[in-house]
């Protein structure tokens, strides 16, 4: 059920020196919800404190040291010339830059606007849109350079947060799941909202990490954390439609946190299986 | 004539000793209601844990219980392929349900086992061996299909060269109170996949819900001398043959309600390793691992070590796997079953087939779980049915 990630992750140089590796956390075009989860780490704040120079992190303290950093969380999208500037930045700066969330990830909810006319929005919204400067597009992190790793959610787990903080100071494997979050949702024994109460669901596509929160409290998954290792998003969406959701109400449930990454992967699925 | 009727007839028909109170020791009795109540407070003074079926979140769980009012008194259910309704019938009946998605698995092996945590002292690490505890848990409302998955299960985690600590003492703690099944769900096969739906062995009390005429009565068997000395301590009546002949009516009235079977070429077909059914059942399948996970037979884990932020502590937890999943197959170069259909294969093939090589059996007792949970409905009966059809030339 735990997996190695992706991608090997090279470990600051500074652990080996005996220093306290340097932290920094930057904030894209997101709610701050997942920094807060570093801050709502509360009996394990201290112990990070205390392993880690908290170097640049706006949301709890205004002390800010200049980089280079060894390790920088990033959160949130990039919808702007001057973010896609900042982020290039951030990562000739960090010697590792992990991503955190939903936004940060996949766009974020805010990249339902890719595609669609922008103007037309600032127009309706704003007094001045002519204030307004901002890019078409919300567009994760890895869009722009290169992730050393990703952790998923809207918000993130803060667990996997700890133990990707603890396998980077303790120099270990990081192991994070890749299955579905069915899998967490049976272990703790809840019971299939989607069999059992005709709810929608996104779980059996959605990459378990959260610990199956929303099936907890007898909602559907809303697949927050993104597409799991090998989702079949048609055949989901068949069973959507058998529970009595309109096609349009499926696109929704599809369209959110993770905005384009499953809409994305049923197109490729129903291409692949089309007879050629 | 199936095998378990044929033992059920036996028992009915071949004059029983049914004893009388100071003669010949009793082989069958009978409860009432209040006797049942009597009856779970003995076993809540006996064990440290009685786990018995209730009706919550909309689904019939195993769950502990402090008394038979937590019974699921007058609830059944609808089940089909992916989906289950929980429904209330009216009745008194405290166990006219079919199976719910707990089988015994989930207390000898549990989803989450803790195995040992490491610390360091002094410059050294020192390992803690997890200890599984001796709690002693009462089980009431088995089915024949849970106490056979129990064997298998058993067979697999102590039958060979090592034996498996944690398993063996949850088994040994347990105490088994069977119920008859008296309301197979149409997604149970128990009749050709399994040895059918009255429990014949592996219990210690069992118990059959008797729907009669004059009231519903509970009639009492045992199977071990622990379990004889309990219900003894009752001092209850034995049951009169009237009572045993409706149970014989009841229970041959159930062998009309199996509509699945498993085909009887199973083990045979699905080793059809090239059949183009596989990337059929591949287009359905979501392998998010729901069908290994409700299975009472799948025993498959991983190890999970979470690490103190501080680098002196570490605990390692054995945790349920799933051969869905595709790092299950992660060797070397990586994973070596990376397509659906290729999970689906493996996990078909095993439970029907490879597992009488391994284990001397079927894996697959016909309790149709794998086939309410799948939350896309996928019927394992059929697939077995498709694969053995002749594959046709431009297939």
């Amino acid at each position: 059920m735990q997996h190695t990630s992706a991608t090997p992750i090279a470990w600051p140089e500074s652990i080996e020196h005996g220093q306290s590796p340097s932290l920094a956390v930057w904030k894209f075009a997101s709610c701050d919800g997942c920094q807060l989860s570093l801050l709502d780490c509360e009996d394990e704040l201290m112990a990070v404190a205390g392993r880690v120079a908290i170097s640049y992190f706006p949301e709890a303290t205004t002390a800010m040291v200049d980089g280079p950093y060894d390790v920088s969380l990033v959160e949130g999208s990039i919808t702007t010339e001057h973010d896609a500037a900042r982020i290039l930045d951030i990562r000739r700066q960090s010697r590792l830059l992990v991503t955190i969330g939903a936004c940060a990830t996949a766009g974020g909810i805010q990249a339902l606007r890719n595609g669609r006319d922008v103007d037309g929005f600032t127009s309706i919204v704003y007094a001045h849109p002519e204030y307004i400067t901002t890019l078409a597009t919300s567009t994760p992190i890895a869009d722009h350079v290169r992730v050393d790793l990703e952790l998923r959610g809207c918000p993130i787990d803060r667990g996997q947060l700890l133990q990707t903080l603890a396998a980077l100071l303790n120099r270990h494997a990081l192991r994070l799941p890749t299955t579905s979050v069915c899998i967490e949702c049976k272990a703790r024994q809840t019971s299939c909202v989607m069999v059992a109460h005709g709810t929608p669901c996104l779980g059996p596509v959605t990459q378990a990490g959260c610990g199956a929160l929303c099936p907890s409290f007898h909602r559907g998954c809303y697949g927050c954390f993104g597409p799991m290792e090998s989702p079949n998003v048609p055949a989901l969406r068949t069973q959507l439609g058998l529970l009595g959701l309109a096609g349009v109400d499926i696109d929704r449930l599809l369209n959110t946190f993770n905005t384009t990454a499953f809409a994305e992967l049923e197109q490729t699925q129903i291409d692949e299986r089309a007879p050629s | 004539m199936r095998r378990w009727l044929e033992v059920e007839s036996g028992v009915v028909s071949g004059e029983p000793s049914i004893g009388q109170p100071g003669g010949q020791p009793i082989d069958w009795w009978v409860m009432r209601a209040g006797d049942l109540h009597r009856f779970i407070s003995l076993l809540k003074s006996e064990f440290d844990e009685v786990i018995g079926p209730v009706a919550v979140d909309g689904v019939i769980r195993l769950r502990p219980i402090e008394s038979a009012d937590d019974l699921p008194t007058g609830f059944t259910e609808q089940q089909e392929t992916g989906s289950y309704r929980l429904l209330e019938t009216g009745t008194s009946l405290r166990f006219s349900y079919g199976l719910g998605p707990d089988s015994l698995k989930s207390i000898v092996h549990p989803p989450r086992s803790p195995v040992w945590t490491m610390r360091r002292h002094d410059g050294t690490l020192i390992v803690d061996q997890a200890l599984h505890g001796t709690t002693t848990r009462a089980v009431i409302g088995a089915r024949a299909c849970d106490l056979r998955a129990l064997d298998i299960l058993e067979r697999t985690q102590t039958g060979g060269q090592h034996t498996d600590p944690a398993f063996a003492v949850h088994r040994q703690g347990l105490f088994l109170v069977a119920i008859d099944c008296s309301h197979p769900a149409p997604t149970c096969f128990c009749d050709t996949g399994g040895d059918g739906p009255v429990a014949d062995h592996g219990y210690d009390i069992a118990i059959t819900e008797l729907d009669h005429p004059n009231g519903i009565v509970y009639l009492v068997r045992v199977g071990t001398d622990h379990g004889r000395s309990l219900i003894e301590s009752l001092h209850l009546a034995p049951a009169p043959r009237t009572f045993l002949e409706h149970r014989d009516h009841q229970h041959r009235s159930i062998s009309r309600e199996f509509i699945r079977e498993l085909p009887k070429d199973a083990a045979k077909v699905v080793r059809l390793a090239d059949h183009p059914h596989w990337n059929d059942v591949a287009e359905r399948c979501l392998t998010c691992g729901n069908c290994t996970a409700v299975c009472p037979t799948c025993f498959c884990t991983d190890m999970d070590d979470i690490v103190g932020l501080d680098g002196e502590t570490a605990t390692r937890t054995r945790v349920w796997d799933t051969c869905f999943s595709m790092e299950y197959s992660h060797l070397g170069p990586g994973p070596h079953r990376t397509s659906p259909a290729a999970r689906y294969r493996q996990w078909l093939s095993h439970k029907l087939g490879t597992w009488h090589d391994q284990f001397g059996e079927s894996g697959c007792v016909g309790c149709g779980r794998c086939i309410t949970w799948c939350p896309v409905g996928i019927d394992l009966t059929a697939e077995v049915e498709s694969l053995g059809r002749p594959v046709e030339a431009n297939a």
